[in-house]
């Protein structure tokens, strides 16, 4: 059949409300508590624990792994939050196949690491559903931080703060906290909400005045910021999305997936939300899988990731390719993209370029996920580096009093645990700084 | 094939694996069903005098302790002797031996420390055509506190008493069961010994307290806020129960007393292991309360795998090998030096060797090398003290070697020649000789 004959189907509520609830509910339900002890058994609370060492925030994993086992979950929560207060979410979203139980000895000694994001999971949930917090604030230092962005480095930076007893605005540009917690990551990795919890659960401590709708570059300016506060952190995350460039075309059913997982995030009602029956993904990171593995979720027939490189070159984990095949994604490789072919103004197919021929692949929708860039316009003429903010392993910013970190800096892997060690630490840093 | 048949003072048995005076072998149902299994043998729970029998707690009776997974290691009942009535219990002893006439089936007695109670229930078993009696001086609750059990295994004078009323008033072989709450093993083996009686089986359980309650600050298990203490048994046990064992087997007063070995036995190793202590049956409770009684299976296939690939035909060709290996400290070779050894094929990198060497021994094993995560024995300090081995999780991966030459850690030449404390210079006892002389 020709892409040109074939009548585009885009549609929104193409199954049962059901299937929405199975396909969108946990990936990984919870542990009980039998299956945390089992698990939290298995590890031999290693010595310099690699698990640790693989951690962008240092948990200490044995410490936390035997307090769950000898029945003391909130003291686990605590070792995990003193080190990652955002640990509930990494637990759900953190990529632990290439970080902590990777390097597990018990991937070494038997191909089966200890499940440690779900123990963290039992043992944050388990402080969270109690409410129980750990954390006061210091006596008043008088000192004003301003903190730009309330993604996970922005707001793990204001929880340290808070803690040290400065006094923290966060300028937020949208109507919600969270940041990519609560606008990107796939709904199937932290359903119920849990994104605001958290940030609920975090703020809780005291200290912290959000202000929303309050853009950097439009509502305020990083110079009257650096004049009005004692210190500055900034937390943007990454406001642009890379273009397909040619290959691209303004069409109807030409998404980026970024915005169009927002959307989905933010539905109210997801069935509400509008899929092809056929869907190409043009990407291969964490975004790409996403993007497809939801769309697949709301009823699209034919989901199809386009990667232009080799499946080991993949940035998404050979555990999230995996996911993203059991669901039944079809991923392709080599596929090199040329040109989107629109018919009357909407996009009726992608043309590729594979080995020297020609592959189209006819859809309905176009999703782009091939990575999103740093905004650099918001933050004046701080300097850049590979068009991020450059910092120091401080975080500190070219700027006397601006800290930076999380996605928008030169120093990450835009990763959620990331942004937060980094906005933990440049806190410390800051901190050091307001107090010398 | 391994011919796994024992002859234990007379009684037969087609395997050496009898189950201990206990639970499991209270009824004739339980009892019928392990000899369905295979067990060779049975120690009927312990019978009392005639009369209202005992009474249990009608609350928890067990405790216990776990491993990872919660595997069972350690078991504490308050569980006393049979609470069922004597002439029910005899009945079915008869029934059972009946049904079962190539199986061992013992009866455990504990009666009042007089000569006539004693005498009447051994004319009682001999009716039921029981192979022999095994007489609890073990009980460590309950049944102490009204003189018996423990109390009467406690005095060893007691203890030679009954058993000469016993081989006086019956000619079943008798067995006497050895509590462990002594000091001394051997002191009541010896009186079981001057006493007549053909054996010994041991160990009874162990005074215990598994755990306390920290909501009610009750001992567990915990009946109506308070608990007593129990006897302990299961895989914890089993070194105890070794080394008890041995004492007996090598001590020249006892040494060659026939041993039935009781105690943590889980596994078929666990019963070689007593075998090679010199012990012609063992005994089994914890192991098939916790797995049911399909386990003797595996002991079974076991045991004669192993005597196969030894070359064993018989129990007797193994039984006691290990005791003349049982010394005493002093007697042990300072000239073996040994180093521990790490495969690293099989190192798995997790690090517990190095801090516990590091922490708590003599500061032998790396945790870096040339930047890179390795984990090596430093020759120079290894004492050779094997903790790092017990700590390994991945078996065989840390091994003990011999050295011989120069010890790198004393810098001294090894004597290839045996020489223990006894002879050596900074013996106290090698002064006052050489003084004296
Ligand atoms: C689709 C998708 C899926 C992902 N999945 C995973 C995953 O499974 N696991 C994982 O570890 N990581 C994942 N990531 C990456 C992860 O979400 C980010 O690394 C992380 O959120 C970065 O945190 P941040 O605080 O630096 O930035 P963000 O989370 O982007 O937060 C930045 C905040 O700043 C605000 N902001 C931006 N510009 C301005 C301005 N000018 N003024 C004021 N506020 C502003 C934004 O609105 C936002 O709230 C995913 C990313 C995407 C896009
Ligand atoms: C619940 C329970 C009840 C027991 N009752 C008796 C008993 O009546 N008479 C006796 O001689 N030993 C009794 N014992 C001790 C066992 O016979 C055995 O000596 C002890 O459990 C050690 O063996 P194990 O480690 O295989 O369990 C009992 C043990 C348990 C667990
Ligand atoms: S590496 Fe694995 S076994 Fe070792 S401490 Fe970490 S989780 Fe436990
Ligand atoms: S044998 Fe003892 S001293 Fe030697 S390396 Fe092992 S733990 Fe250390
Ligand atoms: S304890 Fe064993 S596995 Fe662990 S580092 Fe040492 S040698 Fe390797």
């Amino acid at each position: 059949m020709n892409a040109h004959q074939r009548s585009r189907d885009v549609r929104a509520g193409r199954l049962d409300a059901d299937a929405y609830k199975d396909l969108f509910s946990d990936l990984h339900p919870p542990l009980d508590d039998h299956e945390a002890h089992v698990e939290a058994d298995r590890c031999y609370f290693c010595y310099d624990a690699p698990c640790m060492t693989a951690c962008p925030t240092s948990i200490d994993i044995p410490m936390f792994i035997r307090e769950i086992s000898t029945g003391n979950p909130l003291g686990a929560a605590k070792t995990i939050f003193d080190q990652n207060i955002f640990g509930g979410m990494c637990a759900r979203v953190c990529p632990t196949e290439t970080l902590c139980e990777e390097v597990c000895v018990r991937e070494t000694a038997e191909g089966k690491p200890v499940k440690i994001g779900q123990l963290q999971r039992y043992a944050t949930d388990t402080a969270m559903a109690e409410d129980k917090q750990f954390y006061t604030r210091a006596a008043s230092t008088g000192k004003k931080v301003a903190v730009v962005g309330a993604g996970p480095a922005g707001l793990a930076c204001a929880h340290r703060l808070a803690m040290k007893g400065h006094d923290v605005d966060v300028y937020e540009a949208r109507p919600k906290a969270g940041g990519l917690n609560e606008y990107g990551i796939a709904s199937y990795k932290a359903p119920g909400g849990f994104a605001q919890k958290e940030v609920d659960y975090i703020t809780a401590i005291g200290g912290i005045d959000m202000h929303y709708g309050k853009a950097l570059g439009a509502d305020i300016t990083l110079s009257k910021l650096a004049e009005d506060y004692d210190a500055v952190f900034l937390g943007m995350g990454l406001a642009g999305v890379n273009a397909l460039g040619d290959a691209d075309a303004d069409a109807e059913g030409s998404l980026d997936a970024v915005g169009w997982i927002g959307d989905l995030r933010q539905a109210s009602d997801i069935s509400t939300i509008a899929v092809g029956a056929r869907v190409v993904v043009i990407g291969g990171g964490m975004t790409a899988v996403d993007a497809a593995v939801q769309a697949k979720g709301l009823g699209a027939d034919e989901v199809t990731i386009a990667y232009r490189g080799p499946k080991e070159r993949m940035k998404a984990s050979e555990y999230e390719q995996e996911i993203a095949k059991v669901r039944g994604v079809s991923i392709r490789y080599h596929m090199n993209p040329k040109r989107m072919i629109v018919t009357d103004g909407a996009v009726t197919g992608m043309e590729f370029e594979r080995d020297g021929s020609t592959v189209v692949v006819e859809c309905d929708q176009v999703m782009k996920a091939i990575g999103q860039s740093f905004a650099p316009d918001s933050a004046g003429n701080i300097a850049l580096d590979g068009g991020r903010i450059a910092v120091d392993e401080e975080g500190k910013t070219s700027m006397a009093k601006v800290w930076a970190g999380g996605d928008c800096v030169n120093a990450g892997d835009d990763l959620t645990v990331t942004a937060v060690s980094q906005g933990r630490d440049a806190a410390e840093s800051i901190h050091r700084a307001l107090s010398a | 094939m391994a011919d796994l048949s024992t002859n234990f003072v007379g009684i037969k048995s087609p395997n050496p694996f009898w189950l201990a005076s206990a639970p499991p072998t209270d009824k004739q149902y339980n009892v019928e069903r392990a000899f369905e299994a295979g067990w060779g043998g049975v120690v009927w729970k312990t019978l009392g005098e005639a009369g209202p029998p005992v009474v249990n707690v009608n609350g928890p009776r067990y405790g216990a302790i776990w491993g990872a997974d919660r595997r069972l290691l350690g078991l504490n009942n308050i569980e006393l002797i049979t609470d069922r009535d004597l002439e029910i219990n005899l009945e079915e002893i008869k029934a059972t031996k009946k049904n079962w006439p190539d199986r061992a089936v013992v009866v455990s007695l504990m009666v009042p420390c007089e000569e006539e109670p004693w005498k009447k229930i051994l004319g009682r078993v001999a009716e039921t055509g029981a192979d022999g009696v095994e007489l609890n001086f073990g009980c460590p609750h309950g049944m102490s506190e009204r003189g018996m059990g423990s109390a009467v295994g406690q005095v060893p004078e007691y203890i030679q008493m009954v058993a000469e009323w016993c081989k006086q008033h019956t000619d079943m072989p008798v067995i006497v069961k050895l509590t462990p709450n002594i000091t001394d093993i051997r002191k009541p083996a010896e009186a079981a010994k001057r006493g007549g009686a053909d054996a010994v089986s041991l160990i009874n359980t162990i005074n215990s307290i598994t755990s306390v309650d920290l909501d009610n600050f009750a001992p567990e298990p915990t009946i109506d806020g308070k608990g007593s203490h129990g006897g302990y048994c299961g895989p914890a046990v089993k070194p105890i129960a070794l080394s008890m064992v041995s004492e007996i087997a090598r001590n020249p007063e006892t040494a060659g007393i026939p041993i039935s070995g009781i105690g943590g036995v889980t596994t078929w190793r666990d019963a070689a292991e007593f075998i090679a202590l010199g012990c012609g049956t063992v005994q089994v409770c914890t192991a098939a309360m916790t797995y049911g009684f399909k386990v003797v299976q595996e002991m079974i296939a076991g045991l004669e795998n192993y005597m196969d690939e030894k070359g064993y035909a018989s129990i007797e060709d193994f039984r006691g090998r290990a005791v003349p290996n049982v010394t005493d400290w002093q007697y042990l070779n300072l000239n073996y030096v040994t180093k521990a050894k790490i495969d690293q094929d099989k190192c798995i990198k997790c690090g517990r060797c190095h801090i516990a060497c590091e922490d708590t021994s003599h500061q032998a094993i790396t945790n870096m090398v040339d930047g890179v995560r390795h984990f090596e024995v430093i020759e120079e300090e290894c004492v050779g003290c094997n903790l790092c081995v017990n700590v390994c999780p991945v078996e065989d991966c840390i091994n003990m070697e011999q050295i011989a030459g120069v010890d790198p850690r004393t810098k001294k030449p090894i004597d290839p020649d045996y020489a223990n404390w006894t002879t050596h210079p900074n013996n106290p006892a090698v002064w006052a000789k050489e003084a004296a002389e």
